[in-house]
C-alpha cells in the first residue's frame, strides 16, 4: 500500500502544477490577445506611432476618414473633433485638430485611447503625431486644442475606402475617480436602482 | 441506503460497516457513501434547477408578461443554467465515477479518500451561497449563466461576488475531483487491468478528468478577473481601461466548449455499458471507442470561437473555427456507429436502462446534428442567440447527458440497493420523460428558425402556439421526474433480491461483487483476465 501511496503523492503533485499553470494560462491569455490584436491589427488595437515606408503619393485614390469622439462614463469634459471627416489621397500628412474644455472647479487629467474601424484597416491608418500618446492636463475652466498628423498607408487594401478613427477620453486624474478604470465610482447599477 | 457489509472482513484492523447516524455521511471516506452523497446532491439540485426552468416556461406559456418579472426572469434563466451545470450533470457524474471506478478496476477504494470526502462537502456549501442570493437586495445574478462582460461586472447585481465565490468553490470541488480520479485510475489497477482492458465508463472519466483538470482553472480565472474587474479597479473587460469585453468570451469559452464534452463524455460511457448489455453482444470497436474520446477532448481546445462568430472575428479565424468544429463531427460518429454495430443482430431486450440508452443514441444525434447547422458560420449569423440554440443544447443536455445520467442509475441500481427494478415503474417514467422533452425541444427548432431570440419573458405573436406546446411538454417532463424520485426511492426502500450479474448479459467486475456489494469491497485485489 504504501507503494501505491508514493506514486500517488508524485501524480497529485504533477497535476496540481497542472492545475495551477492552468490558472495562470486563463491570465495569460490576456497579454496573449493583446500582442494577437496587435499584431494582426484586429480590433483596431493599433496604437504606437508609426510612418508609413512606403512614401508614394496616390492622387488617384481618396479614403474617407471619420473622427468620432466618445467620453467615457463620468468624464465631464466636452471633447469633440474640428472636422467629422476628410477625404485624404494616401501618402498624403494631414494635421488637424481635437478641442477639449475641462468645465469643472479642478484641475484633472485625461488620457484618449483610439480605435481604428474596419480592424483590417488599421495597421494602414498612421498617427504620426497624436495627442493620444501622451497624457492631457487641463486646468479648471480651461480649453485646449489638440493636434493629431495622421497619413494613409498607400498599400491600404482597395476595397478599404472609408476608415473611421474613434476615441475615447477617460479621466485618470490621481485620487478618488481612480486610475482608467471607470467602474470604480458612480458605476451603473440597474438592478440596484430599481430595487431601492 | 442499505449498503452494509455481507461479507465478513477478515481484517481485524478494517471496520466491519459503515459507522451509525449522521457522522457516517459527515465523515465518510468510503467511495461508496460519498457516490451516494453526490447523486442525492445532485438529484436535489436537479429538482431545484428544473422548477426554475418551470417557472420561465410558465411564463412563456403565453406572450405577455403574466406571473414574473422580466428581472426574476433573467435570474431565473441564470441560476437555472448555472444548477443544471454545475449542480446537477457535473455532480451526477462524479457521484457514479465515485460508485463505479474503484469496482470496476478492482481497486478498494478511492486513491484519496479524505480529499474525496472535502470534494463533496464543499459543494452544498457553494450552491447555498450562490442560492442565497436570491434573497439579497438588487437579486440574484442575472446576467446568464455565461456571465458576459460588462453585464456581470458593469451591470452586474451586487450579488455577483457571492456568484464569483461559488464557482470558486465549485471548481475546487471539481478540480480536487478529478485529481482523485486520476490517481484512482492511474494507481489503483487490479493487477492484469491493462489500459486497453479498462471499461469504457472509465476510459471516458479519465479523458473527463483531464478535461476537468485543464479547463476548471481557466474558469477559476476568468471569474477572478471578473471580481478584480467589479471590485478592485482592474480592467480587464472595461474597454474604459484598455481591456476589452470580447477578451471576457475568449477566455469564458475557452473554459466553456471543453465544459460541454465534460458533460456528455461519462454519459457515452455509460451507454457503451449499456447497449453491449442488453444487446447480448461485446461492443463493437472498444479500441476506436477509446480513441474517438480522445480526439473529441483534443478538438475540443480549438473550437471555442465558434461560439463568437457574430463578434467580428476575421473571416480566416471563422473558417478555423467552422471546420475544426465540424471535424468533431467525425469522432462522434464513429461512436454512434458503433453503438448501432453492437445492436446489429444482437438478441436486444428493452429493459428501462436500455430504452434510456437508446433515447439517448436517436436524441443525442439530433442535437449534434442541429449544432453541425450552427457550425456553419455563415449560417450562425441567423441562428446566434435564438431559440434554435437553446433546441441545440437542450437536446445534447437532457435526453443527452439527463438520460446517459438515469440510464447509468437505472442500470446500476439494483446493484447498488441489491433489489430489482421495478421494470412497470421505470418504463412509465422512461415513455412520459420520452414524450416530455421532445414536445418541450423540438418545437424549439422551429421557432429558434423564425427568429424567436432566447432570454427574453415575451415575445412575438406568431412564437405563440409553438411556446405554449413547450410549455405543456416541459411541465410533463418536470412532473414525470417525480417517477423518478419515487422510483429509486422504492427501489432502495424494497424490492426482490437481484442476482450478482443483475442484468443477463452484464459484463465486468462490478457484477462479480454481490448486490448490493459490500461496505469494503475488492480489499484483496481481484484476478483479470
Amino acid at each position: 500500500m504504501n507503494k501505491v501511496q508514493g506514486r500517488n503523492r508524485a501524480l497529485i503533485k504533477r497535476l496540481l502544477a497542472v492545475a495551477v499553470l492552468m490558472f495562470g494560462f486563463g491570465f495569460a491569455l490576456v497579454p496573449l490577445y493583446d500582442v494577437f490584436c496587435r499584431v494582426t491589427g484586429l480590433n483596431g488595437k493599433v496604437t504606437q506611432a508609426s510612418a508609413p515606408a512606403d512614401t508614394r503619393l496616390l492622387a488617384e485614390r481618396r479614403v474617407t476618414v471619420r473622427f468620432i469622439t466618445n467620453n467615457n462614463e463620468n468624464m465631464p469634459w466636452s471633447f469633440s473633433s474640428a472636422e467629422k471627416k476628410v477625404v485624404l489621397n494616401p501618402g498624403q500628412t494631414y494635421q488637424t485638430h481635437f478641442r477639449v474644455h475641462n468645465p469643472t472647479q479642478q484641475t484633472m487629467i485625461a488620457q484618449a485611447v483610439p480605435s481604428i474601424s474596419p480592424g483590417q484597416g488599421a495597421q494602414y491608418l498612421h498617427k504620426i503625431n497624436c495627442f493620444c500618446f501622451d497624457q492631457q492636463s487641463l486646468q479648471a475652466g480651461a480649453s485646449m486644442d489638440m493636434p493629431l498628423v495622421i497619413s494613409i498607408d498607400p498599400a491600404i487594401p482597395e476595397h478599404i475606402h472609408a476608415l473611421t478613427l474613434s476615441y475615447t477620453l477617460f479621466d485618470i486624474t490621481p485620487g478618488e475617480q481612480g486610475a482608467l478604470s471607470g467602474n470604480s465610482g458612480g458605476r451603473l447599477m440597474p438592478a440596484q436602482e430599481e430595487a431601492s | 441506503m442499505s449498503a452494509v457489509g455481507t461479507e465478513v472482513d477478515t481484517h481485524d484492523d478494517h471496520h466491519h460497516g459503515p459507522a451509525r447516524g449522521i457522522g457516517r455521511w459527515l465523515f465518510t471516506t468510503n467511495h461508496k457513501d460519498i457516490g451516494t452523497l453526490y447523486l442525492f446532491f445532485s438529484l436535489i439540485m436537479f429538482l431545484i434547477g428544473g422548477s426554475m426552468a418551470l417557472l420561465i416556461r410558465a411564463e412563456l406559456f403565453q406572450p405577455g408578461l403574466q406571473l414574473i418579472e422580466p428581472g426574476f426572469f433573467n435570474q431565473m434563466t441564470t441560476l437555472h443554467g448555472l444548477i443544471m451545470v454545475f449542480g446537477a450533470v457535473m455532480p451526477a457524474f462524479v457521484g457514479l465515477a465515485n460508485w463505479m471506478i474503484p469496482i470496476m478496476i478492482g481497486a478498494p477504494d478511492m486513491a484519496l479518500p479524505r480529499m474525496n470526502n472535502w470534494s463533496f462537502w464543499i459543494l452544498p456549501f457553494a450552491f447555498a451561497m450562490l442560492l442565497s442570493s436570491l434573497f439579497m437586495e438588487g437579486g440574484a445574478p442575472n446576467f446568464g449563466w455565461t456571465f458576459y462582460a460588462p453585464l456581470s461586472t458593469t451591470y452586474a447585481p451586487p450579488s455577483v461576488t457571492y456568484f464569483v465565490f461559488g464557482v470558486h468553490m465549485m471548481g475546487i470541488s471539481s478540480i480536487m475531483g478529478a485529481i482523485n480520479i486520476i490517481a484512482t485510475i492511474t494507481n489503483m489497477r487490479a493487477p492484469g487491468m491493462t489500459w486497453m482492458k479498462l471499461p469504457l465508463f472509465v476510459w471516458t472519466w479519465l479523458i473527463t478528468a483531464f478535461l476537468l483538470l485543464a479547463v476548471m482553472p481557466v474558469l477559476a480565472g476568468v471569474v477572478t478577473m471578473v471580481l478584480t474587474d467589479v471590485h478592485f479597479g482592474t480592467s480587464f473587460f472595461n474597454a474604459a481601461g484598455g481591456g476589452d469585453p470580447v477578451l471576457f468570451q475568449h477566455v469564458f469559452w475557452f473554459f466553456g466548449h471543453p465544459e460541454v464534452y465534460i458533460m456528455i463524455l461519462p454519459a457515452f460511457g455509460i451507454v457503451s455499458h449499456i447497449i453491449p448489455t442488453f444487446a447480448r453482444k461485446p461492443l463493437f470497436g472498444y479500441a476506436s471507442m477509446v480513441y474517438a474520446t480522445a480526439s473529441i477532448a483534443v478538438l475540443s481546445f480549438t473550437v471555442w470561437a465558434h461560439h463568437m462568430f457574430t463578434v467580428g472575428i476575421p473571416l480566416a479565424g471563422e473558417l478555423f473555427f467552422m471546420y475544426a468544429t465540424m471535424a468533431i463531427a467525425v469522432p462522434t460518429g464513429v461512436k454512434v456507429f458503433n453503438w448501432m454495430a453492437t445492436m446489429w443482430r444482437g438478441s436486444i431486450t428493452f429493459e428501462t436502462p436500455m430504452l434510456f440508452a437508446l433515447a439517448f443514441v436517436v436524441l443525442f444525434t439530433i442535437g449534434g446534428l442541429s449544432g453541425l447547422m450552427l457550425a456553419i458560420a455563415p449560417s450562425d449569423f441567423q441562428y446566434h442567440d435564438t431559440y434554435f440554440v437553446v433546441a441545440h443544447f437542450h437536446y445534447v443536455l437532457v435526453p443527452g447527458a439527463v438520460f446517459g445520467i438515469m440510464a447509468g442509475v437505472y442500470f446500476w441500481l439494483p446493484k447498488w440497493t441489491g433489489h430489482v427494478l421495478d421494470e412497470r415503474a421505470g418504463r412509465r417514467h422512461f415513455w412520459l420523460s420520452f414524450i416530455g422533452v421532445n414536445l418541450t425541444f423540438f418545437p424549439m427548432h422551429f421557432i429558434g428558425l423564425a427568429g424567436m431570440p432566447r432570454r427574453i419573458p415575451d415575445y412575438a405573436l406568431q412564437f405563440a402556439d409553438f411556446n405554449m406546446v413547450a410549455s405543456i411538454g416541459a411541465f410533463l417532463f418536470g412532473f414525470s421526474q417525480l417517477l423518478f424520485v419515487w422510483n429509486v426511492i422504492s427501489n432502495i426502500r424494497k424490492g426482490r433480491q437481484a442476482t450478482d450479474q443483475v442484468w443477463e448479459g452484464a459484463q465486468g467486475l462490478e457484477w462479480e461483487l454481490s448486490s448490493p456489494p459490500p461496505y469494503h469491497s475488492f480489499s484483496e485485489p481481484p484476478k483479470v483476465n
